[in-house]
């Protein structure tokens, strides 16, 4: 899933700049499970707006909704009616749901009051870990399904660099160093041919080197490409 | 001026690079490498300074490439001024700050300006450096990059495919083994794909654990590693107890034995703390002693072809751990075909 935080309530506050009504959109999926940007913390947030504007001593009127899902126009469409009586949007999704409240709203500004962090999964309650880097040319089935591009912090393809040590990256003492994760589980599977094996330099034109990315499916469109 | 249609074999007399470095290991001398850490600063006095202090002591120095992720006078410049001073450079180039395009077009530079050894290296974090919120590259590894380099010299054709249509750069190439990162069981296979990746020369990370290092070079010589890759052991003078006890227990990926932290640390026994200068002086000394005691202990290991030296901030120590060492003086060589 993706993961998200929420921004400082400072940031917020000065995102939302001298706006004096407000809608407050979370969202139903990823950042309501990462605990980001549901309908619980925009109730919170909303709160907080509310008592922050009131100290400042210029209160703000905010409202709050949450949809299904922000990335998706069905479930934004029904939005679009009452948001020209607020001066800000402020979204609780992730960066593609400001995109596309701001896409399909092109009159209200939508700003972000989370900053999206990665793609990955809860480890335990409360803590996240990157998984995934979406470089668009998967290599799991080389790596003992456990991925150097997103879990290593130099992205190396042939192996752990001299800063591994304890079975901890040189970066940051509470990560694990993914060379050492896909050495233990090689050996274990008894797959540690496929490393020694040299990788050769990855294509990272699939990856958002290549520019923004794009998928069309022919046979899925309703519309006729011809 | 070699004329580049003529066969890159012919024009290095049979050498891959015909440099110092390739010369003195080729003719089975024991090689003795150092390292010179270029300035935080555009003035090339320092380097000229340190290049004295190396000169003659060793057959080629290692120029370090933003070390340790600080900015600093770059690697090639820096290692054309050495070369003005009388030294063999060994250029380091890491996969941290350039991608694939900017790494062959300043190894094209590197070698038209006459320099021919080639270190590849991953290169620390940008987190460890002075400009932690930098965006990395990592678009190589270095085991990519030593096979890049090689396709360029043996081949003479870019990462692409293409062919180089002005002169073939011929490095003889060099990369880092680390005999003490985890995991542990890897690192000779490690070594071994930089090997098959097209390696000349190792340097391995500093050695403070000889035992451990024999282990090492043992799976290193049963697998016959030793005998297709040149392996420089690393070394380096002990500055103060502090500085042993730092090594021993923060810098990743290292492993010093309790040994040599306590030697440091019982040779400034009855030196009052005021008296700075004779701590230092007893230090330095003991410093010295080890290391010339490793080398000698490290020449003895099976598949060590020479030593590198890294002296960081301390290039006097060189001359008179290479002298105490028995190793001077070098070999010298023409440098070229």
């Amino acid at each position: 899933m993706i993961v998200a935080e929420q921004k400082p309530l400072k940031e917020i506050m000065e995102l939302l700049g001298d706006a004096r009504k407000v809608l407050v959109v979370g969202c139903g999926t990823c950042v309501t499970v990462c605990f980001a940007g549901g309908e619980k913390e925009v109730g919170i947030l909303a709160s907080s707006l509310r008592m922050m504007s009131k100290m400042e001593g210029h209160p703000m009127e905010v409202d709050e909704t949450t949809v299904q899902r922000q990335c998706e126009w069905e479930y934004i469409d029904p939005l679009g009616k009452g948001l020209g009586d607020y001066d800000a949007v402020l979204s609780l999704a992730c960066g593609i749901g400001v995109q596309a409240m701001n896409e399909r709203f092109p009159d209200s500004i939508t700003l972000p009051g989370l900053n999206t962090t990665f793609l990955g999964l809860p480890e335990e309650q409360g803590v996240w870990e990157e998984r995934c880097q979406a470089c668009g040319d998967c290599i799991l089935g080389l790596t003992a399904g456990i991925c150097p591009i997103a879990r290593c912090s130099k992205q190396l393809l042939n192996g752990p660099c001299g800063g591994s040590q304890n079975g901890k990256c040189e970066v940051d003492p509470d990560t694990d160093c993914a060379w050492q994760l896909i050495w233990e589980r090689a050996v274990k599977l008894g797959r540690v041919d496929q490393l020694l094996e040299i990788q050769p330099p990855k294509n990272w034109s699939t990856s958002r080197d290549g520019g923004p990315r794009r998928i069309v499916r022919d046979d899925l469109r309703l519309v006729d490409a011809e | 001026m070699a004329d580049s249609k003529q066969p890159a074999e012919e024009r290095t007399n049979g050498y891959k690079s015909g440099s110092n470095l390739e010369k003195v290991l080729e003719a089975g001398h024991f090689a003795v490498t150092g390292e010179l850490g270029p300035p935080q600063g555009a003035d090339p006095e320092e380097i000229l300074h340190k290049a004295q202090l190396l000169e003659g002591a060793v057959d080629a120095v290692n120029i370090t490439d933003n070390q340790t992720a600080v900015v600093r006078m770059s690697s090639i410049a820096s290692g054309v001024l050495a070369m003005g001073a009388g030294l063999e450079p060994v250029v380091q180039m890491t996969c941290r700050d350039r991608n694939r395009l900017a790494i062959q077009a300043d190894l094209l530079g590197a070698h038209a300006l006459g320099l021919r050894n080639l270190l590849c290296l991953t290169g620390d974090h940008q987190s460890f450096g002075n400009h932690p919120t930098a965006k990395n590259v990592h678009d190589l590894d270095s085991v990519q990059l030593i096979q890049m380099v090689k396709n360029l010299r043996d081949e003479g054709v870019f990462q692409c495919g293409d062919a180089v249509k002005a002169g073939v750069p011929r490095f003889f190439i060099g990369a880092a083994s680390n005999p003490f990162g985890d995991p542990l069981e890897f690192r000779p296979y490690r070594l071994a794909k930089k090997v098959a990746a097209g390696v000349d020369f190792i340097q391995t990370q500093l050695i403070y654990d000889i035992p451990r290092f024999r282990e090492f070079m043992k799976r290193v010589v049963d697998m016959g590693l030793h005998e297709k890759v040149y392996i420089l052991a690393g070394v380096g003078p002990l500055k103060s107890s502090g500085m042993a006890r730092y090594m021993r227990d923060q810098v990743p990926g290292m492993i010093v034995q309790d040994q040599y932290v306590d030697r440091m640390k019982a040779v400034i026994k009855g030196i009052p703390k005021e008296e700075k200068m004779a701590r230092r002086k007893a230090w330095r000394q003991m410093g010295i002693d080890i290391c010339i005691e490793q080398i000698q202990e490290i020449r003895e290991v099976e598949g060590v072809a020479g030593i590198h030296i890294m002296a960081v901030e301390w290039e006097a120590a060189v001359r008179p751990i290479v002298e105490g060492a028995g190793l001077l003086p070098r070999p010298e060589f023409e440098v070229g075909g």
